[in-house]
């Protein structure tokens, strides 16, 4: 045994002794306080614990609206009524279930599962049976007042999309809060909660939702509401500000109705998105309520992709569009002299295999100034070939292609600007040489989504600075990467896609009096193998592209049009819808001068302004 | 007088006592649980409670006096552990209070602290030797209780800390406090409160709630004060012969917070009225007399202040948690030993026990 226990005293029992009379004491002095509370006072808290049967009935607070650069509402909410199934008494509620079911028309199954997700909250918070209550659901349930008690109504605020499709892929679309969102949000939500689940919704989610408040109300022992006590006030969402001019988006929108693409307009000194559609799309209304499942299932099972919003989703082969970036890496890189010149017979011979010029009888004699206007293949698969891949990419990716432009919404694809490091990573083999000419006009494994494209030739234009694109109007800061492009290469670029309209080259029949519209065509012969796949088409249809902008240097405006599956050349099927936003920006822009002239009084006004008209030419393609 | 500890000598009336108040329990964790989300929360109980048992006997296996040769070291290991947790322990409920041990297992460290101070505390009062505590050997007490105790304040875990004191409290008097000690001891504690009344502004902010409500339980319904009128309706609307078993509506209702842990006795009282109230502090009244019992037998002064660590802690647990279901005092998070719905927590009181049937089975051994 340890020295240190060796001690012959004995157990101090009389100490011991003490301490159980203590805890004898304390024991008798709690058992008194119960017997207070427990048979003294039981009758004022029976009375309390039946006054308990409060009810906490939530005030939905209303999402906050969206506007557009003027003010006009895109997006709103209304209030409608949700019918509340209350659980505080099994009995009952058992006993009822079978009247509710047939008086409201909802299934048992779906009911008994409304039931079990709701296990784990208190049993007097009740539970959303019906999200939105038709006239007739309500008519029940106050016809039935007396005899289901289990029914309560109450008010909530839905989302409103008042102009269904449009901008529908840019706004998103709400829905009920996830098991996965409920689990992480730390009790900020509660089964039912309805949160943004796409788009603008969901990024600004946070602004737009609003709290909840709360109704108490206490009810008797049979759940009828006696009185109602203390509300705390929901405190609605913020609304918010889009850069979207409703103008451009509704012109836009009403030219891809029926078509399958892409239209985006950019600010080009600011980023902001002035009008933005994806087409095929959805209605987010149909969201708005409980989305019955089989309707969802068909949205996201249908093969032309509804839900892909085509903008910043879609990736695709650019086609000629490409061009603009091979001009700016021929000039900038300084590999080949400006004034290179190229024989175009049509077709040319690289690495042992024959490539086609879109022109069979070829362009002859063709410097970059002539290259671009009339798009000949033959000069960029020779400066393809000087230049090489890695080059391209560089030039490529500085100026935007291969990498997300970082707009404010979820989900936006990267696109695909390949080199010889991805090839030899991903597949695990050498470049092959020949793939750099397929390249080098915008086919082959290179993708790009339309925003990249709009941001690309802003960033040309306007000596390269790369705006991040954004949907929210009054941003503190834009975020912009600077790849500064030399004076000389801008002004040959920006000349060439002038000539592209205005000297009968490939959009010559875009033509816009007064103003300086500028642009280049693309059209890709095939989708890459995995965006055919998702888009559900493996036909060599053709992507019509069109990227035009205005004034030439310093765009103020930049669109890209993507048309896709048509037959036709980029500069027929994407053209005319770049050259009226374009138009309708400018009519917009001198009607609003003139009201401001008109209204100060101030004359001569600012600028003697024709009326803009579009002449149709009958230029080639 | 024989050389080796016999099955025999284990306090089987104790276990009988700690079996049935567990029984009640599991059941009382039953009725609150089943109808929720929760369901089946009893059988882990039960599972808790084997684990227990089985911590217990192999507790008793080991002689108290080589687990308290290893005092310093265990000290040591101890405020380490407090230490690595307040560094790298993970949080749960806003206070840092749990190490990961691998497959899910949490482990609440503080729990461990409460039997290493037993034993550290133990070894401390034998050496001293005396029937009259000097000034200097009751600084040392304060120090070494100080120390955890500080460290498990920070994390911060007001209740746990405050556990640790009645064993150095009961241990000092045990030891022969000198009754002025004592007496400047509880007028520094009475000093204290109205200090640290003052000092509330640097608590946490649900430990300065916790006491506002705890002051004016009416004026934050939603709150912390909710709780405890809650609790306090549901003891209280129980009357004297309760609701019925699964019948308490503000337990059913989920009016009762934490109605299968902290506040179970609420929950019992309301559903087993003033009666079970009685049966269920009488047992423990029991099992606090059967503890003190076993300190009388105990073979040495170093057996003796084990078993009243045990039994401090344990009474102390008791004293504090049916207190604030009655609104006497703050909520402090603190369980119902054996009752309470908790894997640590019951761990903790088994292996404690396990301390006590160690030096039982040791009275007559040399």
């Amino acid at each position: 045994m340890a020295s240190w226990s060796v001690d012959d005293r004995k157990i101090p029992q009389g100490r011991l002794v003490l301490f159980s009379y203590v805890s004898v004491f304390f024991i008798t002095l709690l058992l008194v306080g119960f017997w207070k509370l427990q048979v003294i006072q039981s009758g004022h808290f029976a009375d309390l614990a039946e006054r308990n049967r409060i009810r906490y009935i939530p005030i939905i607070a209303p999402r906050g609206a969206m506007l557009d650069r003027e003010g006009r509402v895109l997006v709103d909410s209304y209030p409608s009524f949700s019918i509340l199934l209350l659980r505080d008494d099994p009995k009952l509620l058992e006993k009822s279930l079978p009247q509710v079911e047939e008086g409201l028309g909802i299934s048992q199954e779906d009911l008994q599962q409304q039931l079990d997700a709701a296990k784990d909250e208190p049993k007097f918070q009740p539970v959303v049976i019906k999200p939105a209550a038709s006239q007739a659901d309500i008519a029940f349930v106050e016809s039935h007042r007396a005899d289901l008690p289990v029914l309560e109504l109450m008010m909530v605020q839905r989302r409103r999309y008042p102009h269904g499709e449009m901008l529908a892929n840019a706004v998103g679309y709400v829905g009920e809060v996830s098991a996965k969102q409920l689990e992480q949000s730390d009790g900020h939500y509660r089964p039912g909660d309805i949160v943004g689940k796409a788009g603008l919704e969901r990024e600004y989610n946070e602004q737009l939702e609003g709290t909840d408040g709360m109704r108490r109300v206490v009810v008797n022992s049979v759940g009828r509401a006696m009185r109602a006590l203390d509300d705390v006030e929901a405190i609605p969402g913020k609304p918010i500000q889009l850069t979207i001019d409703y103008d451009l988006q509704a012109i836009a929108d009403s030219y891809m109705s029926d078509r399958e693409g892409a239209v985006v307009a950019l600010d080009g000194r600011t980023g902001e998105v002035l009008a933005i559609v994806s087409r095929p799309t959805f209605d987010p209304n149909d969201f708005a309520i409980r989305i019955p499942a089989a309707e969802w299932q068909k949205l996201n099972t249908d093969r032309r992709t509804p839900l892909l919003n085509r903008a910043i989703q879609g990736q695709l082969a650019p086609g000629s569009i490409f061009k603009i970036v091979m001009a700016t890496a021929m000039l900038e890189s300084k590999a080949l002299p400006a004034n290179f010149t190229v024989n175009c017979p049509g077709h040319a011979e690289f690495y042992g295999r024959t490539f086609h010029c879109w022109r069979p009888q070829g362009h002859g004699s063709v410097d970059l100034h002539k290259a671009i206007v009339d798009s000949c293949d033959v000069f960029f698969y020779t400066i393809g070939q000087r230049l090489g891949i890695d080059r391209i990419h560089y030039y490529a990716t500085a100026l935007g292609l291969g990498r997300r432009t970082g707009i404010d919404l979820p989900s936006e694809e990267p696109g695909l600007m390949p080199s010889e490091e991805w090839v030899e990573r991903v597949f695990h083999h050498k470049w092959y040489a020949g793939e750099t000419i397929s390249v080098a006009i915008g086919q082959g494994a290179v993708t790009v989504t339309p925003i990249q494209l709009a941001r690309m030739t802003a960033a040309v234009a306007g000596g390269g600075t790369l705006l991040k694109p954004h949907l929210l109007k009054n941003l503190a800061k834009v975020s912009a990467d600077h790849f500064p492009i030399s004076e000389d290469t801008v002004e040959q670029v920006t000349q060439g896609m002038y000539g592209v309209i205005n000297e009968g080259g490939t959009g010559s029949s875009l033509k816009l009096q007064n103003i300086e519209f500028s642009g280049k065509s693309g059209t890709a012969q095939l989708m890459s193998y995995d965006v055919g796949n998702r888009m559900g088409k493996k036909g060599k249809e053709n992507n019509g592209w069109f990227v035009g902008y205005a004034p030439r240097r310093n765009p103020e405006i930049v669109v890209a049009a993507l048309v896709q599956g048509s037959a036709e050349h980029g500069g027929t099927t994407a053209g005319p819808i770049v050259r009226d936003i374009v138009k309708a920006y400018y009519d917009k822009r001198n009607s609003h001068f003139q009201q401001q002239a008109t209204v100060e009084n101030v004359s001569p006004p600012p600028r003697v302004v024709a009326p803009i008209v579009a002449t149709v030419g009958a230029g080639t393609p | 007088m024989k050389n080796r500890p016999s099955i025999h000598d284990f306090d089987w009336v104790l276990l009988a006592i700690v079996g049935v108040i567990s029984g009640l329990g599991v059941l009382e964790v039953y009725s609150s649980t089943h109808a929720s989300g929760m369901a089946g929360m009893h059988w882990k109980q039960v599972m808790w409670v084997g684990i227990g048992l089985v911590g217990m006997f192999l507790i008793s296996r080991i002689d108290y006096h080589m687990l308290m040769d290893q005092a310093p070291f265990l000290y040591l290991f101890g405020v380490a552990t407090l230490l690595v947790v307040l560094a790298i322990g993970h949080s749960r409920f806003g206070a840092r209070r749990w190490v990961e041990l691998g497959g899910g297992v949490n482990l609440q460290v503080s729990e461990l602290m409460k039997l290493i101070i037993i034993i550290v505390l133990a070894r401390y009062f034998t050496e001293v030797r005396t029937d009259r505590l000097a000034l200097q050997d009751l600084a040392k007490i304060v120090i070494l209780t100080g120390i955890p105790v500080g460290l498990i304040l920070v994390q911060p875990d007001l209740g746990t800390a405050m556990l640790l004191v009645p064993v150095a409290a009961v241990g000092a008097f045990l030891a022969g406090i000198e009754w002025k000690h004592a007496a400047a001891g509880l007028l520094l504690a009475a000093l204290l409160i109205p200090v640290g009344w003052d000092m509330r502004h640097h608590l946490k902010p649900y430990q300065q709630q916790r006491i506002t409500t705890f002051l004016h339980p009416e004026e934050n319904p939603r709150g912390a004060g909710y709780q405890i009128l809650q609790s306090e309706i549901a003891v209280g609307s129980g009357g004297f012969w309760g609701k019925g078993f699964g019948k308490g509506s503000q337990n059913q209702l989920g009016f009762v917070p934490v109605r299968y842990s902290d506040f179970i006795l609420a929950a019992l009282a309301e559903e087993q009225g003033f009666i079970g109230i009685c049966v269920v502090l009488l047992l423990y009244l029991g099992l606090i007399l059967r503890l003190v019992d076993n300190a009388q037998k105990a073979k040495d002064r170093a057996g003796m202040y084990v078993v009243m660590g045990v039994t401090s802690i344990l009474g102390f647990h008791v004293l504090v948690n049916a207190s604030m279901v009655i609104g006497y005092m703050p909520v402090t998070g603190i369980p119902l030993p054996l009752m309470s719905y908790g894997g640590s927590a019951t761990a903790f009181v088994f292996m404690s026990l396990g301390l006590v049937m160690n030096v039982r089975m040791r009275r007559f051994v040399n």
